[in-house]
């Protein structure tokens, strides 16, 4: 039987493609017709060829578990999302805005801390921040850049409007994702793509180049970049070793580097050869085993103050992951109004600070209705989504929060929208965020669409590929198609 | 070239070179056993010498039969000699150098592993293990291939090749040795035995000869009838054939061409070419080529010894001084 979009029930929940059953919003219009032209067979036939692409293109990502590590396939979605060109313009805009005003934000504290001593954002905020670092303090990194690389989660709730969750300041992942998902839809699903115009992604590499090289301290045509990765048991791995390849530059460990005379050097089969930039994707307490955590055997003894005297450039800085952090991202609407002067074009999904007592009353009488989050985790860990919540875990999280109320905050539920989903049985809708990437150095980047990932599982809101969560190709297109 | 890339692709080389000569020997010996008299002592576990694996297969209690050492040979993950764990590693080392090779030379080396994941796990039947190591030779000679007209020259691409043509030169001896071993006194074959295998001596070196694909070459530039001086002769020191021990030499010498302070590299090569060129193979063939099978082995690690010091452990003076104090 052929796909009838008649049978696809988003449910109260906004739909990137279908407007109500039967019934595809403007710009999937010439998708859904398509689909429908096939079987639900023929659909699978296709995911059976993207997933043999997948595996013999060796995408793939490490799941941490009780096993070992495991180094599985990538699990994608063969049918793309789509988003009107003029909707991203107006995003685009927004996501550039953010960063700007983040990067100000970061340099502030790090250096006259004014947004401190005006009281828009509260010092203690920073004293107890625990992605502050003290060693960064002075230092001012070239274009007053600290977070060359952001990627910021957006949701879009039932009114259709996109909401920023949270912005990814410290080593986010996905962008290969985003790329290699890109380059499987086109070898597989060709026809697919024929009858729009889809903005082109895979400028990103070249754009992270240009980003890295302009931070180089020497002023030279083609500065030694390098990605510096923990190794192959990071999750990310694929992701490390895809962007050095199509950056062409060094994928190194630790154990490649050597500082000397304050100097980064790597370790070449012609002896030691000068390094200008890295990008790592090691985080702040692993970098340099000689300031931070000393057990470290990821990072390079001597960075920290090679970087501080300004002989190599660092993406993103050390210490940047102060404005990466839940309770400080509740200030970003205000800090783009303190640095910018202009209103956030995009909006935060509303949210209340644990830290402040009448609002962290309410927290605690609202537990079965909120979502908590710690300020500092990454990857959807050590959060409480309160419907779903029993109430021992409820208990847990009032007691965790009363002992340390700066580390958690607290967000209504928000509807992610859907999206139709290759299933077993039919096309089915299930929840997808969005995550661009942003790059900053002298000048702006934003990616067109970015990385969607899919809660596969049925009614879920989780999203993380480390807790099975998949992907999609996300186009941009400009509205009439072809 | 870090100096960690460097060696990753080496031994990418390598790993990679060894999967298809454990391959093709594997094929030809199945061939072999076919065509030889019963009541030779030559049999599969001659195997298990030739590919110095008698220390891993003591270590468990198998009986020595065809079935269980073709799957020991091919299939066991837990031996590093194996087929599989030589694609294993062959694979690990190009997923974790992916940023230096050509991604479709990586996607074959994905699928070559895939493949034979898939396809050589538990046993395997005669018929269609010949066919499965003939698709994981050509598989290898397809990587090759790809490497060569999608690659640059590089120093990278030196690398690999440096790991290939050690790794086949090794490999050549080792196969040469199964002539020595079936055919020669001093490996335990009683008179009546030897006897018996005389009349066999051609189709023995015929096999060593196809099982380094160099039966047409030998035919063409050796015209007489084959024999076991001029097989010997031709595997050591023939100019011309691709796997002839000197030409995996003069391979290496050129590729060491490209790469930095490659003195004391040459040196360790120009020594087993000297080896193996004023050797007398009529006398040596006389009293035996085991002892000369091995001086050769020997050298051959040598030059493995060297890159190692000079490319892959730029930090050797340090790391010393390190253990030195620790201990």
């Amino acid at each position: 039987m052929n796909i009838d979009w008649k049978s696809y029930h988003p449910g109260a929940f906004y739909d990137e493609l279908i407007s109500s059953p039967g019934h595809p919003r403007k710009i999937a219009r010439v998708l859904a017709k398509y689909l429908s032209s096939l079987t639900h067979e023929d659909l699978k036939l296709r995911k059976v060829s993207v997933d043999l692409a997948i595996k013999s293109m060796g995408i793939t990502f490490t799941v941490y578990s009780e096993a070992g590590n495991i180094d599985r396939e990538w699990p994608f979605d063969i049918i793309p999302r789509i988003i009107a060109a003029k909707e991203w313009a107006v995003v685009s805009k927004g996501l550039e805005q953010r960063l700007r005003a983040l990067n100000c934000f970061i340099h502030d504290v790090y250096n006259e801390g004014k947004i401190l001593q005006d009281k828009v954002v509260p010092r203690e905020l920073i004293a107890n921040s625990a992605n502050f670092r003290k060693e960064c303090v002075g230092m001012s990194p070239l274009h007053g850049v600290w977070a060359h690389i952001c990627g910021t989660d957006l949701i879009r709730d039932n009114d259709g409007k996109f909401y920023v969750l949270e912005d990814n300041l410290r080593v986010p992942s996905g962008v290969s994702y985003m790329l290699e998902n890109r380059t499987v839809t086109k070898r597989v699903f060709p026809e697919l793509c024929e009858n729009y115009d889809i903005q082109p992604i895979d400028e990103y590499p070249g754009q992270l180049f240009d980003t890295l090289a302009s931070i180089s301290p020497r002023p030279l045509d083609y500065p030694e970049v390098v990605v510096l990765t923990p190794g192959i048991y990071n999750s990310a791995y694929f992701e490390h070793s895809f962007l050095a390849q199509q950056m062409g530059a060094e994928l190194v460990q630790g154990s490649d580097l050597v500082v000397e005379d304050e100097h980064v050097f790597m370790k070449t089969i012609e002896g030691l050869s000068p390094v200008d930039v890295i990008y790592r994707r090691i985080d702040d307490l692993f970098l340099d085993p000689t300031v931070f955590n000393p057990e470290s055997t990821l990072g390079v003894p001597g960075l920290m103050k090679a970087w501080l005297k300004g002989n190599v450039g660092l993406a993103n800085a050390p210490g940047a992951g102060v404005a990466d952090d839940k309770v400080i991202y509740t200030y970003v609407p205000a800090m783009i109004k303190y640095y910018l002067g202009e209103d956030a074009i995009l909006p935060n999904v509303p949210s209340f600070l644990c830290v402040d007592p009448a609002q962290c009353r309410h927290v605690l009488s609202n537990l079965d209705k909120l979502v908590v989050k710690p300020a500092n985790e990454s990857g959807g860990y050590g959060m409480l989504m309160g419907p779903q919540s029993s109430r021992k875990e409820r208990e847990e999280f009032a007691r965790r929060i009363k002992a340390n109320p700066r580390n958690y905050m607290a967000q209504p539920l928000i509807s992610l929208s859907t999206s139709p989903v290759l299933s077993d049985r039919s096309i089915e809708p299930r929840h997808i965020d969005l995550r661009p990437f942003i790059l900053q150095s002298s000048k702006t980047y934003v990616t067109a669409g970015g990385l969607t990932r899919v809660a596969m599982v049925k009614g879920s809101y989780v999203v993380n590929s480390s807790q099975g969560g998949g992907s999609k190709d996300t186009w941009i297109v400009s509205e009439g198609g072809k | 070239m870090l100096s960690s890339v460097a060696e990753r692709v080496y031994w990418l080389g390598r790993y990679l070179e060894r999967a298809e000569n454990q391959a093709r020997l594997l094929n030809v010996y199945s061939a072999l056993l076919f065509d030889l008299p019963r009541g030779t002592n030559i049999g599969w576990s001659t195997l298990i010498d030739i590919t110095g694996s008698n220390e891993e297969i003591n270590k468990r209690s198998l009986n020595l039969d065809e079935r269980s050492i073709t799957r020991f040979l091919m299939t066991d993950s837990s031996n590093p000699m194996s087929i599989f764990s030589n694609l294993r590693m062959a694979r690990e080392n190009a997923r974790t150098s992916r940023e230096v090779i050509p991604s479709e030379a990586w996607e074959h080396i994905n699928y070559l592993y895939l493949h034979a994941k898939d396809n050589i796990a538990g046993n395997v039947s005669r018929s269609r293990r010949n066919e499965l190591l003939n698709q994981i030779i050509a598989n290898c000679q397809l990587i090759t291939g790809l490497l060569s007209g999608s690659m640059s020259h590089d120093t990278t691409y030196a690398f690999i090749h440096l790991g290939r043509k050690l790794e086949r030169a090794d490999m050549t001896t080792r196969i040469v040795d199964v002539g020595s071993i079936s055919l020669f006194p001093g490996f335990g074959h009683s008179s009546k035995e030897r006897a018996l295998l005389e009349p066999y001596e051609n189709v023995v070196w015929m096999s060593v000869l196809r099982s380094l694909s160099g039966y047409q070459a030998y035919r063409q530039r050796i015209h007489n009838r084959v024999s076991g001086e001029e097989v010997v002769r031709f595997l050591l020191q023939d100019e011309h054939f691709p796997r002839s021990v000197s030409f995996c030499l003069a391979d290496l010498n050129f590729f060491l061409q490209k790469l930095p302070m490659n003195e004391n590299v040459q040196r360790a090569v120009a020594r087993v070419q000297r080896v193996c060129k004023v050797v007398d193979i009529k006398e040596l063939l006389q009293r035996g080529l085991l002892d000369f099978i091995d001086e050769l082995q020997i050298s051959i690690a040598d030059i493995h010894e060297e890159l190692t010091a000079t490319w892959f452990m730029p930090e050797v003076v340090e790391s010393q001084s390190q253990s030195q104090a620790a201990s």
